[in-house]
């Protein structure tokens, strides 16, 4: 017994101690968004609500147009990750199975854009949306994100480790390249278009960055920019804040339940790092 | 055409031969169609805005009516813009400190997810991964909400134990504190993961054999583990480098770069610059620097694994 203790005491100690400091902002959070706003800055603050309430929900969901705000974020998210799905799995497929100078060239681009990200750009990209005719519209947000160097880099890593002769094959039996790649290579990389799917919808539900320049009319808002909206207030209705944030969340943690498994075993090293 | 049914050596080979031609050909184009609308994605939302910023910032452009090419001036004015150089330096001072944190903890509480001597990883793994589901705007309004001066939890705890209120809004290097914690926590799950998947892929039997022949926990995570971790850890430092580097969403919500405009890091003052000002010009030769910065640091870090690797 004390063997066991001393060989599992202090990894499980301090283990538990971080997963607590890292518990704690959240769940903060999360119980505040219960209390009813008197009690939110009553001395002395205590962990759980005296009185449980839904007040603070029912208030944010009947003054923002969330059902609007989820429909836009929801919309967005689910046809930019299957864009992404699609445009990555022939972009990754392209840069494993041929070989051609302009595909080094191009991969390189891909490259770059990783260390150019757009928040760099901001001023110039806002024209380019403009001149396209794109400003203030969903797709607006939509097209320019489908392209992204992760999801690029995973594909083609997972393509290079399919045997070249499997390819071959079909070529001799007279299966042409655009067949080949759609009714024999595109199933087998479905891990990791689950992979990237996940991922994908989760980097487009919580983005900021492209609804901030795309988006100005209200009606148009994701999520994102509707908790900025009140957070930016120069008097925050913290009651309200807490509330719209926390909704904001569900369908993320929705995600990650049922996902669970793909997401914490998912090596994007394979995707990232050559 | 006649002469191939005449000949039988002609009739068999050209229809390969053609055959092969036309895979040949198939090889050539298929390649162009699967890349076709990355190409044009790329050029329309990466190339194309950075030719138009590099333009802009040799012009007045506000935005509205044309630019007009003016050299070299907002260079110049940039170059002698106090402000710039405050944000400049706020923004590597936070890069600084914040890639180091990031990584120890990561790597620290990856290793600790995975040792075999720790109970419970699997429920811990859980709570260290939820920051991920949260949104950097949301990231901002928890750690504002924990850490504010009069209301929040954290000064609360304080005056309970006797100390005064912790001024984390009115002070700038605690706001940038507040800042570096929630951008820590927000970004271990990320980092984590891929250390986690680096980790598993390290072989059981050098640990095993470094372990018989007595070396220390320690020892056997300084001389095996991390050697063996150097692609990851370069990935890792690279990537958070660069996040650190564009910070943006999360302090809009934590405390907009504030107080004032102490925090205001090379995203916000972009931002600032080209969108609430208009001034497009002025905004895009700041953005031109801040790429070249990001280039540069790139370039150096690559250089770095490239070295490590030979080693």
């Amino acid at each position: 017994m004390m063997t066991k203790l001393r060989s599992y005491g202090p990894a499980t100690l301090l283990l538990w101690v971080l997963v607590l400091i890292y518990l704690f902002p959240v769940a903060w959070f999360i119980l505040s968004s219960f209390k009813p706003g008197s009690e939110l800055f009553s001395l002395p603050l205590s962990i759980l609500p005296e009185n449980w309430t839904f007040s603070g929900y029912i208030t944010a969901w009947n003054r923002f147009n969330f059902a609007q705000y989820f429909f836009n974020t929801g919309l967005v998210a689910v046809v930019t990750t299957v864009l992404t799905v699609f445009v990555s799995a022939m972009t990754g497929y392209a840069l494993a199975k041929y070989k051609a100078k302009w595909l080094s060239v191009f991969f390189i681009c891909i490259l770059a854009t990783t260390m150019l990200p757009t928040e760099v750009i901001m001023p110039s990209t806002f024209v380019v949306i403009r001149d396209l005719g794109l400003y203030n519209q969903l797709a607006g947000i939509i097209v320019p994100s489908v392209i992204t160097a992760t999801g690029i880099f995973m594909f083609r890593q997972y393509f290079k480790t399919v045997p070249d002769e499997l390819l071959e094959a079909a070529r001799i039996d007279g299966v042409g390249e655009i067949r080949a790649f759609f009714s024999i290579m595109l199933p087998l990389a479905k891990p990791i278009a689950v992979t990237l799917a996940i991922f994908s919808f989760q980097w487009r539900w919580n983005d900021y960055i492209w609804p901030l320049l795309v988006l100005n009319d209200p009606n148009r808002y994701t999520l994102q920019l509707a908790l900025r909206s009140i957070v930016g207030a120069d008097n925050i209705d913290w009651s309200v804040l807490l509330s719209a944030s926390v909704i904001s969340l569900i369908p993320m943690v929705v995600l990650f339940f049922v996902f669970q498994k793909q997401i914490m075993n998912a090596d994007m090293n394979s995707g990232l790092k050559d | 055409m006649a002469a191939t049914t005449q000949d039988p050596e002609v009739a068999t080979a050209t229809p390969r031969r053609r055959r092969q031609a036309s895979i040949r050909r198939g090889q050539t184009i298929a390649p162009l169609i699967f890349i076709a609308a990355a190409v044009v994605l790329f050029a329309l939302f990466f190339l194309w805005p950075g030719a138009l910023g590099l333009w802009y910032s040799f012009t007045d452009y506000r935005g509205v009516g044309d630019p007009e090419f003016i050299g070299v001036e907002n260079y110049a004015a940039l170059f002698q813009d106090a402000t710039f150089y405050s944000v400049l330096g706020r923004t590597a001072f936070y890069t600084l400190l914040s890639v180091p944190l990031h990584f120890v903890i990561s790597l620290g509480i990856a290793v600790l997810v995975t040792t075999r001597s720790a109970i419970g990883k699997v429920p811990a793994r859980v709570v260290f991964f939820m920051p991920w589901l949260i949104s950097p705007i949301v990231n901002g309004v928890i750690w504002r909400w924990l850490f504010g001066e009069n209301f929040g939890f954290v000064n609360y705890v304080l005056s309970v134990v006797g100390v005064d209120a912790v001024p984390w809004q009115t002070d700038a290097n605690l706001s940038l504190a507040v800042v570096l914690f929630a951008s820590s926590w927000g970004g271990t799950a990320f980092n984590m993961l891929l250390f986690m998947a680096a980790l598993k892929n390290i072989p059981r039997s050098y640990l095993e054999a470094a372990e018989i022949d007595g070396a220390t926990g320690w020892q056997r995570f300084r001389h095996i583990t991390l050697p063996l971790l150097a692609p990851t850890s370069f990935l890792v430092v690279l990537l958070t480098t660069i996040g650190s580097m564009k910070e943006f969403a999360m302090i809009q919500a934590l405390n907009g770069g504030g107080p004032g405009t102490e925090n205001m890091l090379m995203v916000q003052y972009i931002y600032r610059t080209g969108f609430e000002r208009s001034e497009i010009g002025y905004a895009s030769a700041a953005s031109m620097v801040l790429m070249v910065i990001l280039i540069v640091v790139a370039v150096i870090q690559m250089r770095f694994d490239k070295g490590s690797d030979q080693s």
